[in-house]
């Protein structure tokens, strides 16, 4: 036996990267945002504080549809079933079992997640584009059904009693700034948990599965349990997400619980628009919309036309939206979800194996 | 209640979910292409019966002969300008831009025509029935819709079974690549699907103007029981989509007599029902 050659340990040579500067830079400065933006309510008037919590909960729901449809490759047309299930399960639970309101939102959640597995045992039958128009009659099964109860109160909805209102704090004020100090929580959780899952095992799956499916079960991945897996955790968050959203409006009915243009044509677009399977895209999609939905306000619906064309021309032209398109361009990834080999002997090699986003 | 009455009822509405059907169900068997666009192309197909029966002042059924050809030529535009570029591995692509286009048509006919519903008279023929051995009554209208959609099931049949063209849409659908190779030219032939589904989706446009009240938002549940009819009925069997929308009409009828509001969720559960037994359909001639 000789010495070991320069070959023989491998391991030792090169270490795993799994951020880059960019990305460092970028944490840092989004705490300091998200801190600046913690304080919105003190220096800004109602307003503003309210559109900006209603973006927040929509980055929440652009991130769980992406996290769906461009990583486990289930295009849902159907969200917002989970949407109007939270959101009644709130009202429900709090009203009739005495639920406190935040215990109310988890337990929104837990029913959404509960819900999705005979939901899944129904859609998963379908493949491809038949799940998607699946899930949007599983949606419709749902508001349909909510409307036979008349003690959800039927088709015309169902209102929280001032009294479970003010539990959550006495005066309207208050109230807006707990819901704006929720809904910016809950999108920054769903950034750190589609950000940490992706980085997980599971993500490294998905990746897999998103790039190919196939390939991916032929080295051991197993595809339906990674999808259904995501699948209950999306409705979990998607349901929670519903619980917080219906807890603000104080009323819920099938018509805006279920509704197909709010909870899921919209964020469709943001996703789309912004960059289908990158994190960061859902971030610059939600911007979009809202930018076009105020510009556009005494439009009608025209900011919704606009946001369809130019989200078919982002599919027909640029599939990977406009962060697919900076990222590919400037190599920049803010969410570093990939691993990135570095070598320490000093020589310029990077070999990816996923890329540090997309592949 | 009147059982017999009831399944006459629900068969003939399944007419008219047959012609929604058909149109998805072909374009879906050649080119793998599940157009969610499908039911505001049947809305726009009403709106444009509307508008020629206003404007030139044609009695409704006559503007079959308007709307049939403007939504093949439309048909046609848009596989060869927009939908040809999607279709490839990724499902994502045709599956979002038919969605944007759902949103877009949708909206575009809410800014111009409004939320109001609207209906094409045809006078005598909507109330005329006739009566059937046993004692029931049946529209004469929703049996001529009935009619007209094994006609044209019939006649896409011989056009797939004994024509070239026919041959060529089966060849490519078995083997789009295949075909290519011996020289034809998959960019038209998918172009012609299209154009043959819209001019079908345009005829159900027609009918469904004079059957029901309709408005812009009536696409989407359109989609859906089409869907449903070529879920239930099996993937690439025509036949077995008109078994389908009859089954969905059955179902609905029942659902109906029970409770009025009872009657579309009661369509659902038959189709979750076959989708849990029977995941491919009644009788499925491809897997998907």
């Amino acid at each position: 036996m000789t010495g070991p050659s320069p070959t023989a340990a491998p391991e030792a040579s090169f270490r795993v990267e799994r951020g880059t500067r960019a990305s460092r830079i970028f944490m840092a400065s989004g705490a300091v945002a998200i801190v600046v933006l913690a304080t919105l309510p003190y220096w800004s008037d109602s307003g503003t504080t309210r559109l900006v919590a209603e973006m927040a909960y929509y980055l929440a729901l652009a991130q769980f549809w992406n996290l769906l449809a461009g990583y486990a490759g289930l295009v849902s047309v159907g969200q917002q079933a989970f949407v109007g299930l939270g959101g009644y399960a709130l009202f429900v639970l709090c009203s009739a079992y005495g639920f406190h309101p935040y215990l109310g939102i988890l337990a929104a959640g837990v029913f959404a997640a509960l819900m999705s597995l005979p939901i899944a045992f129904f859609v998963f039958r379908l493949r491809g584009a038949h799940f998607a128009v699946g899930t949007w009659v599983v949606a419709e099964a749902c508001q349909l059904t909510v409307a036979q109860f008349s003690a959800l109160g039927a088709g015309s909805g169902y209102s929280l009693t001032p009294a479970i209102v003010r539990t959550i704090a006495p005066d309207r004020a208050g109230r807006d700034m707990i819901f704006y100090w929720a809904s910016l929580g809950i999108a920054v959780a769903a950034l750190a948990l589609v950000y940490l899952l992706l980085r997980s095992r599971v993500g490294l799956a998905l990746t897999a599965i998103r790039d190919s499916e196939p390939a991916s079960r032929s080295i051991g991945v197993d595809a339906f349990r990674a999808k259904l897996m995501t699948f209950v955790i999306v409705a979990f968050c998607t349901g929670l997400t519903g619980g917080l959203i219906f807890l603000q409006k104080l009323r819920v009915s099938p018509q805006a619980g279920f509704s197909l243009q709010d909870w899921t044509v919209v964020v469709i677009f943001m996703v789309v628009i912004g960059g289908i399977g990158t994190i960061e895209g859902p971030i610059i999609g939600m911007i979009i919309y809202f930018v076009l939905r105020e510009l556009l306000a005494d439009y009608g619906t025209w900011y919704l036309i606009v946001m369809g064309l130019v989200a078919v021309v982002f599919m027909l032209y640029a599939r990977e939206g406009i962060w697919g398109w900076v990222a590919g361009r400037f190599h920049l990834y803010l969410f570093p979800v990939g691993r990135r080999f570095v070598r320490l002997d000093g020589a310029p090699a990077s070999q990816r194996d996923s890329g540090p986003n997309r592949a | 209640m009147d059982w017999y009455s009831i399944i006459a009822q629900g068969c003939l509405i399944g007419g008219l979910y047959a012609l929604f059907a058909v149109g998805l169900s072909l374009i879906f068997g050649i080119m793998r292409l599940v157009n969610i666009a499908h039911g505001d192309l049947i809305t726009l197909s009403a709106f444009l019966a509307l508008i020629a029966a206003e404007v030139l002042g044609l009695y409704p059924l006559a503007t079959l002969i308007i709307v049939v050809p403007v939504m093949f030529a439309l048909g046609y535009g848009l596989q060869r300008g927009v939908l040809n570029r999607t279709l490839g591995e990724s499902i994502l692509p045709p599956l979002l831009v038919t969605f944007g286009m759902s949103i877009v048509i949708q909206n575009v006919l809410l800014e111009l025509f409004g939320a109001d519903t609207h209906r094409l008279v045809v006078g005598t023929l909507e109330t005329a029935s006739l009566t059937l051995p046993g004692g029931v009554a049946i529209g004469v209208f929703p049996l001529i819709i009935f009619l007209v959609a094994v006609a044209v099931i019939g006649g896409l049949q011989l056009m797939f079974y004994r024509t070239d063209i026919g041959r060529a849409f089966r060849a490519t659908s078995d083997d789009s690549v295949t075909v290519e190779l011996m020289g034809a030219d998959n960019r038209h032939l998918y172009g012609l699907a299209m154009a043959i589904a819209l001019a079908v989706t345009g005829c159900a446009g027609v009918f469904l103007a004079v059957r029901t009240n309709f408005d812009p938002s009536i696409g989407p549940s359109r989609l859906i029981y089409a869907f449903e009819a070529i879920i239930i009925g099996g993937l690439g069997n025509l036949w077995g989509t008109l078994a389908g929308a009859v089954i969905l009409g059955i179902a609905q009828s029942i659902g109906a007599a029970i409770k009025p509001d009872f009657q579309i969720l009661a369509g659902h559960i038959a189709f979750l029902l076959v989708l849990a037994v029977r995941p491919n359909g009644l009788f499925p001639r491809m897997r998907d």
